[in-house]
């Protein structure tokens, strides 16, 4: 935080959806196909061709609403954004303006600094993607139009927020919400959630708002947080150089560090914004409405508390499990084979996580599934085997695709819990460490530990550590 | 007069039209006379009337989420004024 | 042979009868063209080897017993609609090498009936005109009289049936745009009811007012081919899903009882004396079968020239930013870079009159100056389209001339865009309130250049329109007049 000046930031962050086809025609929105196949007279701006609206975008629209405790619009209209760019067919992009589908929205964010906030959503709109324009070497660019027409929600963001970390927070609740409700693959390399960040500065306590800096290119977090700790040291400089900032536009360059100015070439814009005659208004019912409510998946924020509740787990493992939808059904699954949540949380965060980090899978992708895991689970709790021993399996099972059972058996890994066997390694040891069993005896109680490891190296972690304790105070103790 | 020469200018680049010096003022002799023309629905109070952006009111047109096969980047690409790797070409667009 | 000495039905009767094939009504056609067309200069492409083709199949069909409504009956098309694998140029530069991949939707329906598409029709460019001199491929001449113009932009839909080059044809009405021509060329030309035709596959020039209709020699066969294009269409948003009535099964019905308005704005000191004649005879013979006259008021017609000209610009502005020479149509490139590219393409490409219309239409758009004139104008519509609600409470139908003069002399009007645009003071405000309206001859001027009269109906109310269009038919002569070629 700056002594001198409050950083303010507004975010839009266009968020493409998951459909089948594009917003107004019924192409395949399927990426990855070799250029322009992925087209029809609609999306190629042909003359004579006309949209029709997919209603499925509709319905993604009134569910990003919901969940960010947006007012759906009982009417709304499309528009024109009138403008030329080799990316846009038809010379225009159909978005909306006035009257968007959804308006007045707020989410709930929590931050170190400034602990927790609602931050203000502007409005949601639609409105199509623009095609792919690639720089050749020599002086042409290439235009792919298989992006072009491809649905996008433009949520725009009141300016409410004070710092990066703020920035970040909103954005990935953001993030997290979208995804839940399975309207976006969320993929910020790809594009499917794009971000521009409107940042500027003002002295504290002035109410009028700084000149604004427009960021683009923002395309994963690590970025946008630098991008916009940037652009307020830009800023800072130029007013403490006695300049003025100037509105623009700025490119940000993430393996330099800097952002520079897009300014210059382009003339200021009229996009000359007008309602649509090819697309009618759009009427959405009270009803319409409430039967895309009755779909709405749990939101994480509700899921969290829930967690708590119904689990009794702490606020930090709930938090990390409902972060990804995945990785809450994960752990649902399994909870619903095994009755502590508290052992299944520490095992969800901490050798599945893990492992996927160190595989570089997803969740959905995991091997060790809900089943699996807990049959290892049941293992520790009865005993057979220890939770150390456990992660053998786990691993065994994770690579193997055997059940726990399965993986004990025919590696022997069964927890020793014959009294005999345990004393009789205990003995040994005890008569190969006089000296540490004297400190132990003479008040040194830390050299139960140490006693406690050899047994267990000896026994190959298959001693069970609880009987080796006990076993071990009482013979040492003779 | 209702428009400069300079609005004249000013429309033709967003427009992306390019007029040569000695039909400028032409056009804007006809724009002129169109929006002189043009002035008399201001004799019109409308105050408190919708305004109309279609002929028949009606609402809510949609489509499926329903794929429909693409035309082919073959036919996509046939009147292309330039082309190459399956791509439109254009004059280079720098950033 | 000219096309124009039988209806449809009439030579649907011989083509079933096998007493001519499609083949050599095509043939006759082709000839037709061939003969009249260095005169006239109707058509942009003629698709002599792709009609015969049709022919050919369409015989067949007739000798199979199958086949729909317009089975082996040559027809052409204005060149705005998109016809797969054929020129489509809108008149203009900018589309001169132009071959559209995919066909409209009334192209598809037109194909479906078993029409034969004979060729592309001249127009005024992107429809923009009222005396098709505003076209890449020339002005179009008028069959009664090859010095003067045949109205506009449909031009050449309504002097391909005149002059009887083909027995119908498809053409668009933005402001006037099928019936003015038809007008001016004695035949019968209908704007349907906004949404009642698809616009899929129509070049756009003003989305909110353009409508297809149809041209024919005579009321029935404008029926049938309203009959054969109307309809829902999925592909266009702003067509309408209500049933489109068998418009040929009550064509006789009459008018009797009916009350026909006559809207006391349309007859002005300014109106043509003759045309003033036709048309007061017409209203005579309404009476004379039955119709009950009475005079009606429809109090903004005065601002719907000023109303059109914002409101149809201002569209046509974006639906005009397409023609960017990327994807399609004529690029120019100095290699100066991409801005200059667009400037180059898009002036080169576009003719005098649509770079107006951009140009108006983009400064009605333009921060600053949108509430003022697009809002303002989206407004007055409203109150236009009032009138025409409120006056169809009193009416079934109005009754008014179609344009104040009959066709002026080519040349005469083009210096002065906005006295060609006050020309279409009679026909605009039915596009406005987005109402059915037809033109259909009435008379000739003392210089034997037709007269039309035109009929404006309620919203969908097109049947109740040919009605009475088809009872005044009926009851005069007008129509079986030919000019002499
Ligand atoms: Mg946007
Ligand atoms: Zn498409």
């Amino acid at each position: 935080m700056n002594s001198r000046y409050e950083v303010v930031i507004g975010l839009e962050v266009h968020v493409q959806l998951t459909t089948k086809t594009k917003i107004f025609c019924g192409c395949s929105k399927d990426f990855g196909q070799s250029p322009n196949s992925q087209t029809c007279p609609v999306c190629l701006g042909l003359p004579g061709a006309l949209p029709v609206l997919s209603r499925q975008v509709v319905d993604d629209a009134i569910k990003a609403g919901l969940a960010t405790n947006c007012q759906i619009a009982p009417h709304s209209i499309f528009a024109r954004k009138n403008y030329f760019y080799p990316d846009l067919p038809k010379g225009y992009q159909i978005s909306q303006f006035e009257l968007p589908i959804c308006e007045h929205g707020w989410l709930d964010i929590e931050t170190e600094d400034s602990g927790k906030k609602r931050l203000g959503i502007t409005r949601i709109h639609m409105e199509e993607d623009a095609g792919k324009l690639t720089h050749n070497d020599g002086n042409s660019s290439s235009v792919d139009l298989n992006r072009a027409c491809t649905p996008l929600l433009e949520v725009v963001s009141e300016p409410d927020m004070r710092s990066s970390d703020e920035a970040i927070a909103y954005l990935k609740q953001l993030h997290q919400i979208v995804v839940y409700l399975g309207i976006c693959d969320g993929n910020l390399d790809e594009g499917s959630f794009r971000c521009d960040a409107n940042v500027s500065i003002r002295p504290w306590g002035q109410e009028e708002l700084g000149t604004r800096a427009e960021l683009k290119n923002l395309n994963s977090f690590r970025f946008i947080k630098q991008a916009i700790e940037y652009e307020v040291e830009r800023q800072i400089d130029v007013i403490d150089a006695g300049e003025q900032v100037v509105q623009e536009t700025r490119l940000f360059d993430p393996d330099a560090g800097v952002s520079r100015s897009m300014r210059g070439k382009e003339e200021a814009h009229d996009y000359r914004y007008f309602p649509d005659p090819d697309l009618l208004p759009l009427e959405v019912s009270e009803q319409w409405v409430e039967e895309v409510r009755q779909k709405l998946p749990e939101l994480p924020a509700i899921k969290k508390l829930r967690y708590q509740e119904q689990f009794g787990l702490p606020e930090y493992d709930a938090g990390v499990i409902v972060a990804e939808r995945a990785l809450a059904e994960y752990f649902e699954a399994l909870v619903a084979k095994h009755d502590n949540p508290k052992i299944c949380a520490n095992w969800v965060m901490g050798e599945v996580l893990s492992a996927l980090k160190d595989s570089d899978l997803t969740i959905s992708e995991c091997p060790v599934t809900p089943e699996l895991l807990a049959g290892i689970l049941f293992r520790i709790s009865d005993n057979t085997i220890s939770g150390k021993i456990a992660k053998t399996v786990f691993t065994e099972v994770w690579q193997s695709g055997k059940t726990a059972d399965e993986v004990i058996e025919a590696k022997g890994l069964k927890q020793v819990t014959d009294t005999g066997a345990i004393e009789a390694i205990i003995d040994e040891i005890i008569a190969a460490n006089p000296n540490q069993a004297a400190e132990y005896r003479g008040g040194k109680e830390k050299m139960m530990g140490y006693f406690v490891g050899q047994v267990m190296k000896a026994s190959k972690g298959k001693a069970n550590p609880g009987m080796a304790n006990q076993l071990l105070k009482k013979k040492l103790a003779e | 007069m209702k428009i400069s020469q300079t609005d004249v200018e000013k429309v033709a680049r967003l427009s992306r039209l390019s007029l040569a010096p000695e039909d400028l003022e032409t056009m804007r002799g006809q724009m002129d006379a169109v929006l002189g023309y043009v002035d008399k629905l201001n004799e019109l109070d409308t105050e408190g009337i919708e305004p109309m952006a279609h002929a028949v009111p009606m609402a809510n047109a949609f489509r499926e989420d329903e794929v429909k096969p693409s035309i082919g980047v073959e036919r996509a690409l046939q009147n292309a004024p330039a082309s190459g790797d399956e791509c439109f070409t254009v004059p280079k667009v720098i950033e | 042979m000219a096309l124009n000495e039988f209806t449809i039905t009439q030579l649907r009767g011989q083509l079933e009868r096998g007493e001519t094939t499609s083949v050599a009504l095509t043939q006759a056609c082709l000839a037709r063209i061939e003969a009249t067309d260095e005169r006239l200069n109707v058509f942009i492409t003629v698709c002599a080897e792709e009609a015969l083709a049709a022919a050919a199949v369409a015989d067949q069909q007739l000798a199979a017993g199958s086949g729909g409504l317009l089975t082996g009956i040559p027809i052409a098309v204005k060149d705005i609609f998109n016809t797969i694998d054929v020129r489509t140029t809108c008149a203009s530069k900018i589309l001169d090498n132009y071959i559209s991949p995919y066909d409209a939707t009334t192209i598809t329906k037109l194909r479906e009936q078993g029409a034969v598409i004979v060729g592309k029709l001249n127009m005024d460019e992107f429809a923009m005109g009222s005396s098709n001199e505003n076209s890449a491929a020339g002005a179009v001449r008028n069959p009664w009289n090859v010095e003067h113009v045949p109205g506009g932009s449909s031009g050449g839909s309504a002097a391909a049936v005149a002059a009887g080059q083909v027995v119908a044809t498809l053409g668009t009405d933005t402001g006037g745009s099928v019936r003015q021509p038809a007008s001016h060329c004695g035949v019968v030309g209908l704007k349907p009811t906004y949404g009642r035709v698809s616009r899929y596959g129509v070049v756009a020039f003003a989305s909110s007012l353009d409508q297809v209709g149809p041209v024919a020699g005579n009321v029935e066969d404008c029926a049938l081919l309203l009959g054969a294009v109307a309809g829902y269409d999925p592909a266009d948003s702003t067509s309408v899903d209500c049933p489109v009535p068998d418009y040929l099964e009550n064509l006789r019905a009459g008018v009797a009882g009916k009350k026909i308005g006559l809207p006391k704005e349309y007859f002005i000191d300014g109106l043509d004396g003759d045309v003033q004649k036709s048309v007061d005879a017409a209203i005579k013979v309404y009476k004379e079968l039955g119709a009950e006259i009475v005079e009606v008021s429809l109090p903004h017609t005065e601002y719907a020239v000023a109303c059109y000209y914002l409101l149809a610009t201002a569209e046509a502005s974006s639906n005009l930013a397409r023609y960017d020479g990327v994807r399609f149509g004529k690029r120019q490139d100095d290699g100066n870079g991409l801005v200059n590219m667009y400037e180059q393409s898009r002036t080169a490409g576009f003719g005098a009159e649509v770079k107006r219309r951009i140009m108006l239409g983009t400064y009605a758009l333009s921060s600053g100056y949108y509430d003022a004139y697009y809002i303002k104008a989206q407004k007055v519509r409203t109150l236009i389209r009032q009138d025409f609600l409120t006056v169809f409470e009193q009416v079934d139908m109005l009754l008014t001339p179609v344009a104040p003069t009959p066709a002026f002399k080519i040349g005469t009007m083009v210096d002065d865009p906005l006295k060609m645009y006050l020309s279409d003071i009679f026909t605009i405000p039915t596009n406005l309130a987005g109402t059915c309206a037809m033109s259909l001859p009435c008379g000739f001027s003392e210089e034997g250049l037709p007269i039309g009269l035109q009929l404006v109906g309620k919203p969908f109310a097109e049947a109740e329109m040919l009605q009475a269009a088809y009872a005044f038919e009926q009851a005069t002569e007008w129509h079986k007049r030919v000019p002499e070629l």
